[in-house]
């Protein structure tokens, strides 16, 4: 038997080799996409449509795809999101079964597979309601996916503005609503802008959800042609919309086309790297919203 | 508790358990008063049978251990409780029972104001900080809006420190005068009450004093009530003083009276710093 | 003074204004529980319809081997055996929670207790942004490197359980560790401080004091990373193989509920057996979750007491 030196020393050793493995994983990981997929971006890649059986196609049309969808997603989610945080923790009776049935609900909204949540919206937007593959139900079903932790960020960023707020309008005669609108909610701009950024890179990268939802199809896109009213416009929101990560899917499960795996690895590469930038982002942006909120003026 | 009575001198065996001074109305003009005024968090009763009326223009005292219901009690008269527990009772003001649910307890607020124990200004500029409320009660005319700031500011004795720097995040402003800016806040609403909840307690003595300076030139416009915690500030400033205790009234007079000769034996150990 | 009267016994502006954004911001709050009823309901009206109305028996359906909705076996009888998929769901992601746990845990202890510097400035920010990626990322990586590894070393296509659960072991190391570090150090600081002033060793601190303390939100967080594994769709579909039969072995192509149900849903029509069959997954898969959830509660409550 060990005793208990050696048995402190032994754990050290192997926690060591533990960290040092995943850290390894990791690494590994970021790095072969990085280096696989790096030396394939170009100009022309990340600009041209794709090519469904010939070698040199692009990501062109998805990586605005992914981008379009992800706006109007936001468009769509973030005043429920606002609303239901702004519900949950400024006028909700916090005690009540009621709201705590609202929670538990919200919070299994949050647990469901995303592919239950897209096969959902196909059921009842693209098929039901006939709005076929399109932007629109890929945005409908990425809202569903995306407002439990949306309005989940919005509560804590309201949790976190102190209650002697409240008080100070309140005592002024304010309603709870002129004092959330105009003095909480200005307070809580920073943390809320980091989760909807946060949420944003979530929703970026999702492809179960729209796989029956925007579409496995990236028509050729006219960017000269800007009416939304148009088939080949890129504002239509009732074209299919492959994004690029459905791309990554397609391209590994069926694609044809001789350069499937560095086409992968490139639009692997540029999904790593938004997902960064959006990271990135969010840290800066809300470091400078929260200078600008408590600077001296 | 009643240990504190064991070792003092007990002159007279009769001592009232409570002593309530009722206000003649021909002779007082009463800004507020209530009438078995019950607050409850939960099933918990916090505060019991309290009827008090509050002279206009003079400053009252609230004074009692922690968890003796003074705050509860200030916390209910602008129903900044509703939320968190069941107030029951009249609170009367201008005729009105104002615990009731067909007041506007908006409306109500702009008139009874109240400043809490820890300074909270808006994160604003220390103009905004006023003018912010008085902008969403509907008044725009510039030229009025920075009268109110200059009076109210000077009301606050705060002017002469900020009148350079108005545009200046009030956050920047030092504890004390933040709470004055607080102060001036709610009295650039022109409220008849002022409730104020240990205003004073989280500050410095230089400070602190200069708030009770402040209190004794607001009087002259307002009817004050304050919690408090010392007991030199209560008897320096107020007309009137109540001691609340374990959530009861238990002696409410003149505030000479209750620091020279209290009627109820608690009354004269808390004053005395027998317990606290 | 009458004007002041009047105006506190009328509804104020401000308050009309006020009642309107409860109603408002309520209704937002009400549409996200619409939406989560209406999974529940749309999701089990399908499901159920092939037990309902294609009259399929729910045991032969959760204990049938075959999975073949459009044939029917020598008795008339549709193939929905969906006992290869269910087997194949569970299998990948007991594995990967089995293999993930210690990794998680290790590094976590790493991070907290051994050497928080490097903790706080490397592994934390790495493991925040890894928790980002997207999914579809490492079911690429799974095709490009643990399939081809998997060929090399057991032989066969390379597709299969084994590569299903490398992926998604990969998938939640991420989360699991990081939600395990929020525990760890959520422990009180003053349960370190006297055990070690008790003498303990480092090792047995963490052992015996942290490691038990943090025991509940431990479990919580693999079994987040079950759920998690579980309904993962796409990185595991990529990589294992697709094919509806009972994993004869770790390293044959099989496949998940998810596997099929992506592959299957677009090749069938609504409303055939066929169809409703696959929302049958769905449905597994629905109630899966609700599963996952109730035991986090469950460790959650127990914890707390």
């Amino acid at each position: 038997m060990l005793n208990p030196k050696q048995s402190d020393k032994l754990a050290s050793i192997i926690l060591y080799t533990i960290a040092g493995l995943v850290i390894l994983i990791l690494a590994a990981l970021v790095g072969y996409i990085l280096v696989q997929g790096v030396p394939h971006l170009s100009w022309h890649f990340l600009t041209s449509s794709s090519s469904a059986f010939t070698a040199g196609g692009g990501i062109g049309v998805q990586l605005f795809n992914s981008f379009y969808l992800l706006i109007i997603t936001m468009l769509i989610s973030f005043p429920i999101a606002l609303g239901a945080g702004v519900y949950l923790h400024e006028y909700a009776n916090q005690k009540s079964r009621l709201i705590q049935l609202i929670r538990t609900a919200i919070e299994i909204l949050s647990s469901l597979p995303s592919v239950v949540v897209g096969l959902f919206g196909f059921l009842l937007f693209v098929v039901q309601f006939k709005l076929g593959f399109s932007i629109l139900s890929g945005a409908i079903a990425l809202t569903f996916f995306n407002l439990p932790l949306l309005t989940r960020s919005v509560e804590e960023s309201l949790r976190s503005i102190p209650d002697l707020q409240r008080e100070a309008g309140a005592a002024l005669g304010l309603s709870r609503w002129e004092t959330v609108g105009h003095i909480i909610l200005p307070a809580a701009v920073p943390s809320i802008v980091t989760g909807v950024v946060l949420s944003a890179g979530r929703v970026f990268g999702e492809a179960a959800a729209l796989i029956y939802t925007a579409g496995q199809s990236a028509p050729a896109l006219d960017f000269g042609d800007w009416n939304p009213f148009n088939t080949a416009s890129p504002l239509n929101i009732m074209r299919p919309a492959e994004t690029l990560a459905v791309h990554i899917w397609k391209v590994n499960s069926e694609g044809i086309m001789p350069d499937a795996a560095a086409v992968s690895a490139g639009a692997s590469a540029v999904l790593i790297i938004a997902v960064l930038l959006f990271n990135f982002f969010a840290r800066f942006l809300s470091n400078v919203l929260y200078k600008r909120l408590t600077a001296t003026k | 508790m009643a240990a504190g009575t064991q070792g003092s001198l007990n002159l007279t065996n009769e001592q009232p358990d409570r002593h309530i001074y009722h206000m003649d109305e021909d002779k007082h003009e009463i800004a507020l008063s209530t009438k078995n005024l019950e607050v409850y968090y939960g099933d918990h009763l916090a505060l019991q049978d309290a009827d008090l009326s509050f002279e206009r223009f003079k400053i009252t005292s609230l004074i009692g251990a922690s968890g003796s219901g003074k705050s509860t009690f200030l916390r209910s008269l602008n129903r900044m409780n509703d939320d968190v527990a069941t107030v029951k009772g009249n609170i009367m003001y201008r005729g009105l029972d104002i615990n009731s649910q067909d007041i506007d307890v908006y409306e109500m607020r702009k008139h009874i104001g109240m400043v809490f124990q820890r300074p909270n200004p808006f994160a604003k500029s220390i103009s905004d900080n006023i003018t912010f409320a008085l902008k969403q009660h509907g008044e725009h005319d510039k030229a009025k809006l920075a009268e109110i700031v200059e009076t109210s500011l000077k009301q606050a004795a705060l002017w002469d420190e900020v009148k350079d720097d108005l545009k200046k995040s009030a956050l920047s402003l030092s504890g004390g005068q933040q709470q004055r800016l607080v102060i001036a806040r709610a009295i650039a609403m022109q409220p008849d009450i002022l409730l104020l909840d240990e205003p004073a307690s989280a500050l410095d003595p230089i400070s602190s004093a200069k708030i009770e300076d402040t209190l004794m030139e607001l009087k002259k416009r307002f009817t004050i009530i304050i919690v408090t915690h010392n007991m030199q500030q209560a008897s320096r400033v107020s007309d009137y003083t109540a001691f609340f205790h374990t959530g009861q009234v238990l002696e409410y007079d003149l505030t000479r009276k209750i620091f020279t000769r209290p009627k109820v034996q608690m009354t004269i150990d808390y004053v005395n710093g027998n317990f606290g | 003074m009458d004007s002041i009267r009047e105006s506190l016994l009328k509804k104020s502006k401000a308050t009309k204004k006020d009642r309107f954004a409860r109603v408002i911001t309520f209704s937002a709050l009400l549409l996200i529980v619409v939406v989560v009823i209406s999974i529940f309901l749309f999701v089990a009206s399908k499901g159920l319809a092939t037990f309902f109305t294609n009259k399929v028996n729910l045991w032969d359906f959760l204990s049938g081997k075959k999975w073949a909705p459009g044939q029917t076996n020598a008795q008339g009888q549709p193939l929905t055996g969906a006992l290869p998929m269910i087997t194949g769901s569970f299998l990948v992601t007991l594995i990967a929670a089995l293999v993930a746990t210690p990794f998680a845990i290790g590094t976590a202890v790493f991070m907290t207790e051994i050497s928080p510097k490097h903790g706080a400035k490397i592994l934390g920010p790495v493991t925040e942004l890894l928790v980002g990626i997207p999914s579809v990322v490492y079911g690429f990586i799974g095709l490009s490197v643990i399939v081809p590894v998997m060929r090399h070393i057991f032989g066969g296509s390379g597709f299969g359980i084994i590569a299903g659960a490398m992926v998604l072991f990969i998938m939640i190391l991420p989360t699991v560790t990081s939600m395990t570090v929020d525990t760890l150090k959520s422990v009180p600081r003053h349960y370190r401080e006297s055990a070690l002033a008790l003498g303990a060793t480092r090792w047995q601190m963490i052992y015996k004091v942290i490691l038990r303390s943090a025991t509940p939100g431990i479990l919580t967080a693999v079994v987040f990373g079950m759920a998690r594994a579980f309904g993962e769709a796409l990185a595991v579909q990529m990589v294992i193989g697709n094919a509806p039969l009972m994993p004869k072995g770790l390293t044959s192509p099989s496949s998940t509920l998810t596997s099929i149900l992506t592959q299957g849903i677009g090749n069938t029509v609504m409303g055939s057996l066929e169809n409703n069959a696959l929302w049958s997954l769905a449905l597994i898969l629905l109630l899966m979750s609700l599963v996952f959830n109730i035991i986090m509660r469950a460790i959650a409550k127990k914890g707390a007491m």
